[in-house]
């Protein structure tokens, strides 16, 4: 990954963040324009409105090796699509409570609305919560089992059934 | 041709997915007729070395049910995935995880616990929990390894098919195994049910409104319910719309909304997020506080919408760090 300096710790967090087309996005590009500077720790992606942001993606990049996800759309009424928004607030809500009881810490996802004209506050939410991330340290995700991880002791098996006069 | 060899295998699983298969009733002696079963330990006296002594790829078809939590499960899955031509996951527990599955919301350790020390019914003045090895003075007696999380089939083998329900309906199987007779198996890793969504074919459809609405999720205890209305419409937590079809609609003919068991149809990744996805957008709120008191209405909404499938979630079980903060090193 392209970010500056190393912590102490060398823990450097991955945050991918869904940045809504027609404001957090553009605010974020206002932020870049301005010159000011955030952290380097977050991946942009741009969706056409908070309410295309499945909560499938959050967790596939969660899954990924993100350390946190942030969501950015248009503040309550300003929605291109009139309600994207609402329901991405409420979708943010339910996902919540299942995070939680995963063990997924609060201040690993976060929802913000944020108007094209301000670029300020990216700055602020991605430096503020890089460094609520930061001090939480890696997401550590149950692994998931795949048949490979088996190989070998499969392969072990083979020959522990091999010495029992079985073919392999 | 000879007749097609058949096994059948149970493994973290009810007993109902065997039910499945004594449901199928006259028809089961069609099948007795086309094929031989050479191994059905829930029915018939077979033994894990009938399996060992067959050759490899011996098996035309075998089909297993319930989930992987222990280690003995796992080395009779990779018995079979190698004894076996076709492995087919039969049933919920073998498909996504099942309601074993749900055990992946807590660690292996407090669920010894809560099972061997805790729970009102347990006497265990001694407080013994099982291990993998125990030393008697007639020497040490061994039991398998109970593991950290819950699997599905296909995460510790590779599986060819996948017959899905909590039992699977008995048409599904009887397609199955009519398509293993005829030669007529879809493309490998199909799930073998139509790959559209419950409401599909639902008898209620009609009723359904297009733009749903909802100000309290109720249980089905708690009213009346319309028999012929959408039980989503009712305020019920009906998954049909995440749900695949293939069981006739069984749960909405009996007045009952769908669980979600058949699981997800092939375009989604993750059944309960897809589902918390649906639930959250019909939600008939803007406002905050509201939104929090109907979601307070969802009793247990991560067992609702995970009921069947949270091994196969993308977070498959609980962080580590959750599971080393109740005292269990992680995995
Ligand atoms: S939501 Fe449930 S009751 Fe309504 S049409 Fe779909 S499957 Fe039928
Ligand atoms: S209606 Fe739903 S829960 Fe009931 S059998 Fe069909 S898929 Fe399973
Ligand atoms: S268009 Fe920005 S949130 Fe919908």
């Amino acid at each position: 990954m392209s970010n500056g300096e190393k912590t102490p710790t060398g823990f450097e967090p991955r945050i991918v963040a869904f940045f809504c087309n027609w404001c957090t996005y553009t605010a974020s590009d206002l932020t870049g324009i301005s010159r000011l500077i955030y952290a380097p720790n977050v991946r942009v992606i741009r969706v056409m409105c908070s309410g295309r942001i499945d909560p499938q993606f959050i967790l596939a990049a969660l899954r990924e090796g993100a350390d946190g996800v942030l969501i950015g759309g248009c503040h309550p009424g300003d929605c291109h699509y009139q309600e994207g928004n609402y329901k991405a607030l409420r979708r943010f809500k339910l996902l919540k409570r299942f995070l939680n009881r995963m063990g997924v810490e609060d201040e690993r996802i976060r929802l913000e609305w944020i108007a094209a004209s301000e670029g300020d506050k990216v700055q602020k939410v991605v430096n503020e919560m890089t460094e609520q991330v930061r001090k939480l340290g890696p997401l550590h995700l149950a692994p998931i089992a795949t048949p490979e991880a088996f190989e070998h002791e499969d392969k072990q098996e083979l020959v522990a059934a091999g010495a029992e006069g079985e073919s392999s | 041709m000879s007749k097609p060899k058949v096994g059948f295998n149970w493994l973290a699983s009810c007993g109902g997915c065997e039910e499945a298969v004594v449901d199928l009733e006259e028809a089961i002696l069609d099948v007795v007729e086309a094929v031989d079963i050479v191994f059905w330990p829930c029915a018939m006296d077979f033994k894990k070395d009938d399996v060992r002594s067959m050759a490899d790829g011996e098996m035309d078809v075998c089909f297993v049910n319930g989930a992987i939590r222990t280690s003995e499960e796992e080395e009779m899955s990779r018995l079979l995935r190698k004894k076996t031509k076709i492995l087919i996951a039969f049933g919920s527990c073998s498909h996504m995880g099942g309601i074993p599955g749900l055990g992946n919301f807590y660690s292996s350790e407090s669920i010894l616990k809560s099972s061997f020390l805790e729970s009102p019914s347990t006497v265990n003045a001694e407080g013994v929990i099982p291990k993998t090895e125990t030393k008697r003075s007639e020497g040490i007696l061994t039991l398998p390894a109970f593991q950290e999380t819950a699997k599905s089939l296909d995460q510790v083998v590779e599986v060819d098919y996948y017959v899905p329900g909590c039992p699977p309906p008995v048409k599904l199987l009887k397609d199955a195994v009519q398509a293993v007779l005829e030669n007529k198996l879809p493309p490998k890793g199909a799930v073998l049910a139509p790959d559209v969504a419950q409401c599909t074919d639902c008898p209620r459809q009609d009723t359904k409104p297009e733009k749903l609405e909802i100000k309290e999720f109720k249980r089905p205890f708690e009213i009346e319910i319309d028999p012929k209305k959408c039980l989503l419409a009712q305020g019920l937590m009906c998954l049909g719309p995440v749900t695949r079809s293939g069981c006739d609609s069984a749960c909405m003919k009996a007045n009952m909304p769908c669980t979600g068991c058949l699981g997800p149809t092939s375009r989604v990744k993750d059944f309960g997020a897809k589902a918390m996805a649906g639930f959250a957008s019909i939600i008939d709120s803007t406002d905050e506080e509201e939104i929090d008191r109907l979601l307070d209405s969802i009793v247990d909404p991560e067992g609702t919408f995970y009921r069947y499938s949270l091994p196969k979630s993308y977070m498959h079980a609980i962080c580590t760090t959750m599971r080393n903060g109740s005292g269990k090193k992680g995995a």
